[in-house]
């Protein structure tokens, strides 16, 4: 069925037709068509962000803690560009979300007009497809379109930039299945030959690990499942990237913890003299590797990536596996099924016995003492305190989040929303309203610190307006933590600009905007507060004053390899050489 | 603690010179890009090779397919072999992008660029660009009493041959498309 309607009104079936149930914007002059269609219907929710970046933030909580794509709506100009790093973010995150923008009308591109940006040129770079619909006829299709590239073979965001006349104009709307097929079709299934090489090589392996990454969880629920099953019945040790938290449960027997440069002893050690490492759906970040040429040195190594691109890119390939994560463990679990179940026994109990030994070292060990909260300690505690609860977590950008992600265990995907690639401080708080929007009778906690949280700290508008209970948990040392560590360690203790003065009142702040805030600086007091911001029905600002001169250790300094990690303050005498200082 | 002793540009290091090498060895590979001719195609490419720091040593590009409206671009470019293996795998994934070939593995493959020179001068030196002209199969395309275009097709080696042997004859000016590729047999 085809019908006749406006480009305005397209706009929001289309929607509807894709299923979305919620939309994050803020109007303008070259949207308000759209937001007049909006006005005039009830099965899309629109959420007033507070500042366009917040609303692409938000899109992306929602896509992180749904599987669904989010969807962010913004006006030409200014509205655009605002949403530039939110793409990036989700760029590199390989997160799926449509982004619609407004244009000055086509007869006026190009002309410098009111509020006019190059969208498409200036988000070319930064989306994995981007459109400018010329004419009101391909609208429907442009917008089906973009969802599908957006969900399709390695998630990504998109944006479709709508000028103001084709949103007026009439045309007929054509509805998803009658929408072109895109010649854009991913290979989802892996090579059978590759498939049973890795399966050989897990059969004999002494040493091997899996190095998972957030391609697991982008690949849905299936993949987490049937990682586990083929952990659980291969019983070989598991580390994972910052993005793929939760594919793998915090609490299974073979979880060595998070790998890099804030990873786990046991976790690096075990991928730097592994013989077989098994990587899904990561990408050798250099976050990851740390110095790539002493990167696990005498390991054969699997690559499982939906991504051709990200095959060879940085660390050279034995067996490369392109296909869907869900798709390729299900033909790996197959095959090591029909060829009998093997795994070197012999090899894989030494190589746990050696595990056992990293594990003593502790790494993590911090002591509390005194009349100042330490932040791990804090963490700690709000761990302990929410773990039972149907949860789900953002952090900002830094120390925090490191801690975070060190502290707090992850029993399930799409439970942990952070910025990993692009490192984006302002990151986690609107994403935490977006995933309190998917998730409204959920406890939805955002890790931060006081600098990352400032940045987009304008939401406390949107979380009020819409009763969305987010707990914004600030660990607050009063400094840029990781610049000030950094420069700690490689500029001099210069610490040049690093340190926040003029903060605000963070109770007086929440109390401005209509929520609740809470100061705890004693140690004594933490767990009471921690249940205070849990129990109260609304959005909360937890204001944690924490040690100011912390340092986040374990660490791999710039430039060295996975074995020369530091673990305390004692170890990082001269630690960051010369080729590692230019290093970030 | 102590700081670490930098000495101001005594670091040559940089991220991307920790990587590992697969091969220093660089190669010049000829890729055909068959694409969705829509707005911004051509400027994914362009914006791909200098967003990632790979080269083009030539770069052209036109509509071949008028019904389906796809065109081919015909990319030059240099890097190690695993640079040139990147650049095919980011290429296929731009999403307007239907097929990447490279014609430098692919089997042989046709090469042929086509250029414009103007020379100008009097005397023998104009003959001699003109018996010039005729050894390297250039036509003159237009003429006046004091100058020639000449029209030259063959491969980037050929066309800068003749333009090196025209420079002390008079060359002004040259207008280079860029190489068009194509495989050899079927």
């Amino acid at each position: 069925m085809t019908r006749q309607m406006t480009g305005a009104k397209m706009v929001v079936q289309a929607l509807k037709d894709q299923g979305v149930d919620v939309v994050f914007g803020y109007p303008g002059g070259a949207v308000l068509p759209i937001y007049d269609e909006i006005f005039q219907q009830n099965d899309i929710r629109h959420v007033l962000v507070r500042h366009e970046q917040g609303a692409v933030h938000a899109a992306e909580g929602y896509a992180r803690s749904t599987g669904k794509p989010g969807v962010a709506l913004v006006t030409s100009g200014p509205g655009a560009t605002n949403a530039v790093t939110g793409l990036t973010d989700a760029l590199m995150d390989s997160i799926p979300i449509v982004v619609l923008s407004g244009q000055v009308p086509t007869f006026m591109i190009g002309n410098d007009a009111f509020q006019e940006a190059d969208t498409v040129g200036i988000t070319r770079p930064c989306t994995k497809h981007n459109w400018l619909v010329s004419d009101t006829k391909s609208l429907a299709d442009t917008v089906h379109q973009a969802f599908h590239v957006a969900t399709s073979g390695r998630p990504g965001p998109v944006l479709v930039d709508l000028p103001k006349d084709v949103q007026f104009a009439s045309a007929e709307y054509t509805a998803p299945r009658e929408a072109k097929t895109s010649h854009y079709q991913p290979q989802v299934k892996g090579d059978m030959d590759e498939i049973t090489e890795l399966v050989e090589a897990l059969e004999t392996a002494k040493r091997p690990i899996f190095y998972t990454g957030g391609g697991v969880i982008n690949s849905g629920p299936a993949a987490s499942q049937l990682l586990r099953e083929l952990v659980e019945a291969t019983g070989i040790p598991i580390t994972s990237t910052l993005m793929g938290l939760g594919a793998y449960p915090a609490s299974g027997k073979k979880w060595l913890g998070m790998l890099g440069m804030h990873g786990l002893y046991e976790a690096n050690m075990a991928m730097h003299d592994c013989d077989l490492m098994i990587n899904i759906g990561a990408r050798f970040d250099d976050r990851i590797t740390g110095r790539v040429d002493a990167f696990s040195p005498k390991s054969t190594k699997v690559h499982i990536d939906i991504d051709p691109s990200s095959i060879n890119k940085v660390i050279k390939t034995d067996i490369p596996i392109i296909g869907d994560i869900a798709h390729v463990l299900e033909d790996v679990l197959k095959i090591w099924k029909s060829r009998g179940r093997k795994v070197n026994r012999e090899g894989l109990q030494k190589w746990w016995a050696q595990i056992e030994d990293w594990k003593k070292v502790n790494c993590l060990a911090f002591t509390q003492t005194g009349k100042t909260i330490k932040p791990q300690y804090a963490l700690q505690r709000l761990e302990e305190l929410t773990k039972g609860h149907d949860r789900y977590v953002c952090t900002e950008v830094g120390q925090h989040q490191m801690w975070a992600a060190q502290y707090l265990g992850f029993e399930d995907p799409n439970r942990w929303m952070t910025s990993g690639g692009l490192g984006t401080m302002g990151y986690g708080f609107p994403a935490s309203v977006g995933v309190q929007m998917a998730h409204p009778e959920s406890l939805v906690i955002n890790v931060a610190g006081e600098a990352s949280w400032l940045m987009n700290m304008q939401e406390m508008g949107t979380a009020v307006q819409y009763r969305l209970p987010v707990k914004q948990f600030i660990l607050n040392n009063e400094r840029l933590g990781m610049v000030r560590q950094w420069q700690e360690l490689l500029h001099g203790e210069r610490y040049s600009s690093s340190w926040s003065e003029a903060l605000p009142d963070f109770v007086k702040l929440a109390e401005a905007f209509g929520a609740k805030g809470i100061l705890c600086s004693d140690p004594a007091d933490l767990d009471d507060a921690i249940m205070e911001m849990i129990n109260h029905d609304g959005p909360v600002i937890f204001d944690c004053l924490v040690e100011k001169h912390e340092n986040c250790f374990p660490m791999i300094p710039s430039g060295e390899p996975h074995n020369k990690m530091l673990l305390g303050e004692a170890s990082t005498k001269d630690a960051i050489k010369e080729g590692g200082a230019v290093l970030v | 603690m102590s700081a670490l002793k930098i000495k101001k540009g005594s670091s040559k290091h940089s991220a991307y010179n920790l990587r590992p090498n697969f091969s220093d060895v660089s190669e010049t590979h000829t890729l055909a890009v068959i694409v969705d001719n829509e707005p911004g195609a051509l400027a994914r490419v362009i914006g791909l090779f200098s967003g990632r720091g790979y080269n083009i040593d030539s770069l052209t590009v036109a509509e071949v397919d008028h019904t389906g409206h796809t065109s081919r671009i015909t990319i030059v470019t240099t890097g190690t072999p695993q640079v040139i293996e990147q650049i095919k795998a980011q290429l296929g994934r731009i999403v307007p992008v239907h097929e990447v070939h490279d014609l430098t593995v692919d089997g042989k493959s046709v090469e042929r660029e086509l250029a414009l020179l103007k020379v100008e001068g009097e005397g023998d030196k104009r003959v001699e660009a003109l018996r010039l002209a005729d050894i390297f199969r250039a036509n003159a395309v237009d003429s006046t009493l004091g100058s020639f275009v000449f029209e030259i097709t063959g491969t980037p080696d050929k066309i800068d041959a003749f333009a090196e042997l025209m420079r002390p004859l008079g060359l002004t000016e040259i207008a280079r498309t860029g190489v068009a590729a194509l495989s050899r047999g079927v």
